[in-house]
């Protein structure tokens, strides 16, 4: 396998753009990337898109956007799994470099939410759980994170206090990216008075409706070097699927699949949990920040509420978690944030990230985890500054 | 989504019969059925029907709901796990909601699910009911 990193990045406007349709936010987001990478053509792409079909009525993504970046005959391919597509545009773009098949390939991610009403919003985001066992008796996503979030309190005393936590970082984070759909901070007080919408789960325990691209250059590292651009090696890459029904799990408290995508991607980097100095998480409910923290091995279950109220997760803690913003915050444009992720990774990593943001004493190494659903797949990688 | 009618009668077996997944091997049922067990990788099975008493799991209150539901929010979700150790995922119905607790003792009923407005399909199905009730 050859050694592959990521050498520019790229972001389009995040939020409820209703100036741009779902072509023009890709094209902006990808024009960014290969700008910032200062490379002089692509060999290839993949995008990540959650339900386009649902959400605009398009599809066959690959063909129409490789056009509209006034790239026609490039070959593309979109890839989706929920939420984690764009992670796993990573990973595919990761491969075909890894592999020689091709040098310099673009990852990107997009969704356009906006473009219908919030029933059908909801009905398409509702397509990454089960149709027959879950939505066909009223399941919503908060619904299903809210069960999720009962059986861990039930199990390891996870409290109120703890899922506000992780939301005031996270907006206090949000509050210093210029990317962020939500660039404000929220108290303690404010989340635990925020409309309910799935008990225990409020509204601002939820990740927003986001419209929104993002894109990276993924390439060999003598390529990189060639460019004379700052870049990041990915070490890793795993991912790794579980049952979509949450009612089929053993253990309702823990997300298999963020265990099986860490534990895959650890092994071909060489590297333990021990080992990262921060990581993006993919905290689309709060309490899926906590669950992941403990499922990716950092935290033993039921230890990373606790630590969170105590500051460990915090720009300037033991382990940043979401120094972004998060889903949180930033926003989800689901298709998207697999690829935003490793955006905000590679800024922290090369010294980029804004004013107020940036994790202190340079951090060499960190993972970026995205995550389908209710947890039915999961996407890790491991970025290493040269 | 529209809701064809050949997708609404192909689950009548486990929504109207509760048929599940016994595999020979491993003796676990599964429900909806599976052809495979996902943990022997077994094949040879047989069709039974699932014990219609269980104990909550888990649970939510969906205060936002999709349309559908719209004029039954706020409504409890729960998953069941069964006399036999299956577990499933339907609504709490004829309780209040907010005494709804992990622990708590339902049996299931035949209950209406949902309708499409004015001529479409009507889904009936399984909902939980306190065992008390």
């Amino acid at each position: 396998m050859r050694e592959v990193c990521v050498v520019g990045v790229g972001m389009s406007k995040w939020g409820e753009v209703w100036r741009q349709s779902l072509r023009c936010l890709h094209t902006e987001a990808a024009l960014n990337a290969i700008k910032n990478a200062g490379v002089d053509h692509l060999d290839s792409m993949y995008v990540g898109c959650m339900t386009s079909g649902l959400f605009v009525g398009q599809e066959h993504l690959a063909s129409l956007l490789t056009d509209y970046m006034g790239m026609p005959g490039l070959p593309a391919t979109r890839v989706e799994s929920a939420c984690a597509s764009g992670g796993l545009a990573v990973r595919s773009a990761f491969i075909e470099v890894a592999s020689g098949i091709s040098d310099i390939v673009m990852a990107s991610g997009v969704e356009k939410m906006t473009d219908c009403s919030g029933d059908e919003a909801t009905d398409a985001l509702a397509a990454a759980a089960d149709q027959e066992y879950e939505v066909f008796h009223g399941a919503t996503f908060p619904g299903l994170y809210a069960m999720m979030a009962h059986v861990h309190m039930a199990q390891y005393g996870t409290t109120r206090d703890m899922l506000s936590a992780v939301a005031v970082k996270n907006h206090n984070n949000g509050s210093m990216n210029p990317d962020a759909q939500y660039p404000f901070k929220v108290t303690k007080e404010r989340v635990e008075s925020s409309v309910m919408v799935a008990n225990p789960l409020r509204i601002l325990d939820c990740s927003p409706i986001t419209d929104g691209a993002a894109a990276v250059i993924v390439t060999t590292v003598d390529i990189a070097k060639k460019l004379g651009k700052p870049y990041i090696k990915i070490l890793g890459s795993g991912i790794g699927t579980d049952t979509i029904q949450l009612a089929q799990r053993d253990d309702m408290a823990t997300i298999k699949a963020a265990t099986i995508a860490a534990a895959g991607a650890f092994k071909m980097a060489g590297k333990k949990i021990g080992d990262m100095q921060f990581a993006e998480v993919h905290d689309c409910f709060t309490i899926a920040e906590i669950m992941v923290a403990e499922s990716i091995g950092k935290y033993k279950p039921g230890k990373a509420g606790p630590a969170f109220l105590a500051g460990e997760s915090a720009l300037d803690g033991a382990f940043p978690i979401n120094s972004s913003g998060g889903l949180k915050s930033k926003g989800h444009p689901v298709g998207a944030t697999g690829v935003a992720q490793v955006v905000e990774v590679y800024k922290q990593l090369t010294g980029q990230a804004e004013k107020g943001r940036q994790i202190p004493n340079s951090p060499k190494i960190a993972m970026a985890q995205n995550m389908g659903g209710s947890g039915g797949s999961s996407v890790v990688h491991i970025l290493e500054v040269a | 989504m529209t809701m064809f009618s050949s997708r609404n009668w192909r689950e009548y077996p486990h929504r109207y019969r509760l048929e599940a997944t016994k595999f020979t091997k491993s003796g676990k049922t599964y429900f909806p059925k599976r052809m495979v067990d996902p943990v022997t990788g077994d094949t040879e099975q047989e069709m039974v029907t699932l014990p219609e008493t269980g104990k909550v799991i888990t649970y939510t209150i969906i205060q936002i709901a999709p349309p559908q539901w719209g004029d039954q929010a706020p409504y409890a979700l729960a998953v069941v796990e069964l006399t036999d150790g299956t577990r499933l995922m339907a609504q709490m119905t004829d309780c209040d909601t907010t005494k709804v607790k992990i622990g708590m003792e339902v049996r299931i009923e035949f209950r209406k699910i949902q309708a499409e407005a004015d001529h479409g399909v009507i889904s009936y199905g399984y909902k939980f009911v306190p065992k008390w009730y």
